[in-house]
């Protein structure tokens, strides 16, 4: 049993997991599925995001789902008003979630803990609120429509599911690389630090606001990518997709997979949207279940499915090295309750 | 002239609404350093309970306000006891989400029993007094003086009452409270309650010049973090100046600017202010 389970944390899992991703779409029965398995990358792509600021920078951001709105409009705006096409338009969508990001993460950053979660949350509705209210520029509730689809160079058709699928799935695994660098790098391990304690990180002569502000534009530019394949996906928008129930959906997906960990937004997110896609009939009710399972995470489980598994993993594999050998050397031990995940 | 007493007016009545919902919010955080993201959803659980006592058992306007005060205070008693009692030596960042956990299922199951339809709350004050020119809605003076009261009432029982002594003596300091043996879960399910009971109340004085819709709190309770964070997290006159401040830009804004955006002024302050001010308006060095 441990042997499974400790199979699970080797690298050839990963290039295992790549490999059923690409088989996905000839396995698959339908064409929806795909769909749905294309817009669960998307969300886990933002919920990387979020994990960023969130699980390895400790701060709740709760204008996530606004930033993944913006990175959609900009994307949608400029192509579908300015006649922009898809790649341009991307790469715009990108600046501009990274560029807003800088200026609200530049003044929002100096807030600590409640004063941040709730300045952010007021970000959010703002953004919101923009998207509804600004009819000349957002088309106001009509929302966006005639959003180009990614142009495939005349080699693929990306307005067929299945090519649009790969796509997102090159740009998950980026994320995921991205990631797994980052939470190895310097720069990763001082946005721990920050997690792990504020006084102490700055103590150690860690520049705050600078590391935080740069785990924050790197969380919105997460936001942005996705929110600008969403719309690339959907090909219309509104300001519903602004709403912050799309940040809460968020956290959910991060919470259920594990807050801080490498795969615990893509356990999360897949998990729980095929959850919700076999409880169709739950679609406006599954908050029933989601606001209690939120509850009884922090409570119960608050690092989630794989952060539990890494600890009981950590926990097995320390007691079976126990009695074979009493360790004379000193050793780190990890702080309760923050495993620092690589 | 006019318009301008009639915006004042109408200035006065949000600043009530809002420093009532925002008083519960700041009574919660003073004492357990709580942001009650779930407020907001007390509050729209306090509008449909009225609403239901009032058209399904066709109970009188007052009756249905205090059976809503009773139920959302229990729910919330409910809240402390079941969510955030069991929380309280997690990491701050738990308390939040927990909270947001139980907004989104107060929501859910409002919605799945009344549906997310805008409904009409008529009351026995929909008149309105004309003076000499200058009209006021019986129901906005409900409000207005329905939150001088229940303000009045509430500093009277922190003020002069013991168990009110014990909620101040343990916002003020938490050893202390304990030192001369002030029980904690007491206070808190205490403080759990009365800011239900306002939220219930200022709700129910509210609905009947708005709508009740299963997402009517979430304006609502933003505006009340605005205002909290204003006033000074924990601070009950900063809850009341800062209701005040929202509500009158809100409402000069909302006519001298421009109505459709009325609804960002408060956020747009909150951002300007933060700012230049990161401690907030009010408080000395309180982040």
């Amino acid at each position: 049993m441990l042997k499974f389970a400790s199979l699970l944390t080797q690298p050839a899992t990963k290039y295992a997991l790549i490999v059923l991703a690409l088989l996905f779409p000839l396995v698959a029965s339908n064409e929806y599925q795909v769909y749905v398995m294309a817009s669960a990358f998307i969300w886990a792509i933002a919920v990387y995001g979020l994990n960023i600021i969130t699980g390895y920078c400790g701060q709740l951001n709760l204008a996530h789902g606004g930033f993944f709105a913006l990175g959609a409009y900009t994307l949608g705006l400029l192509s579908a008003d300015y006649g922009w096409s898809f790649w341009p338009a991307f790469a715009a969508a990108l600046v501009m979630t990274a560029f807003i990001g800088l200026l609200v993460g530049v003044v929002s950053l100096r807030l600590k803990e409640h004063y941040f979660a709730i300045f952010t949350l007021c970000v959010g509705f703002i953004m919101y609120m923009l998207m509804d209210k600004w009819e000349e520029l957002t088309h106001g509730p009509i929302g966006v429509r005639d959003i180009a689809a990614p142009h495939g160079f005349g080699l693929v058709d990306f307005t067929e599911t299945t090519p649009f699928y790969y796509l997102v799935l090159a740009f998950l695994v980026f994320a995921m690389w991205f990631m797994g660098k980052l939470s190895r790098s310097l720069l990763g391990r001082t946005f721990m630090a920050i997690r792990n304690g504020d006084e102490l990180a700055q103590s150690l002569g860690i520049n705050l606001m600078r590391n935080k502000t740069m785990a924050f534009v790197l969380s919105t530019t997460y936001a942005g990518m996705a929110g600008a394949l969403y719309a690339g996906m959907v090909r219309f928008i509104g300001p519903e997709d602004g709403n912050i129930l799309h940040t809460f959906d968020m956290i959910t997906y991060l919470l259920v997979g594990g807050i801080g960990t490498l795969s615990g937004p893509l356990v999360g997110t897949l998990g729980i949207v095929w959850l919700t896609q076999s409880l169709q009939f739950l679609e406006e009710y599954r908050m029933i279940l989601f606001g209690p399972l939120l509850v009884i995470l922090v409570i119960f489980f608050p690092r989630g499915i794989v952060g539990s598994f890494l600890g009981w993993l950590h926990r097995r594999a320390q007691s079976a090295a126990l009695p074979a050998a009493k360790k004379k050397e000193s050793r780190i031990q990890t702080g309760k309750g923050v495993e620092n995940n690589a | 002239m006019n318009l301008f007493f009639q915006n004042i007016v109408n200035g006065l009545t949000l600043g009530s609404i809002y420093g009532l919902v925002a008083l519960g919010l700041t009574l919660v955080y003073g004492i357990l350093h709580i942001p009650n993201f779930a407020h907001g959803a007390l509050y729209m659980v306090g509008a449909f309970m009225s609403y239901f006592f009032m058209v399904d058992l066709g109970a009188h306007y007052w009756i249905a306000m205090l059976g809503s005060a009773a139920v959302v205070a229990v729910l919330a008693v409910l809240c402390e006891r079941l969510v955030f009692h069991p929380l309280r030596h997690s990491p701050p960042i738990h308390d939040k989400i927990a909270a947001i956990g139980i907004l989104l299922f107060l929501e859910a199951v409002v919605q799945m029993l009344w549906g997310a339809d805008f409904r009409r709350m008529t009351t026995p004050f929909m008149g309105i007094m004309n003076f000499d020119g200058l009209i006021i809605p019986q129901q906005r003076a409900l409000i207005i003086v329905g939150a001088i009261v229940l303000v009045i009432a509430l500093q009277w029982f922190l003020r002069k009452t013991m168990t009110g002594a014990t909620i101040v003596a343990m916002a003020q300091s938490r050893e202390g409270a304990f030192l001369v043996g002030i029980d904690a879960n007491r206070v808190a399910m205490m403080t759990f309650a009365i800011s239900g009971i306002l939220a219930a109340f200022a709700a129910t004085l509210y609905a009947p010049i708005n709508l009740v819709y299963p997402a009517m709190g979430h304006v609502v309770i933003m505006k009340a973090f605005v205002i909290i964070i204003l006033g000074g997290m924990g601070s009950i006159p900063g809850a009341i100046v800062g209701g005040m401040i929202i509500g009158f830009a809100e409402a000069f804004g909302g006519f001298y600017i421009s109505s459709s955006y009325k609804d960002i002024i408060a956020f747009g302050l909150l951002v300007a202010i933060l700012s230049f001010r990161p401690q907030g308006l009010f408080a000395k060095g309180a982040h």
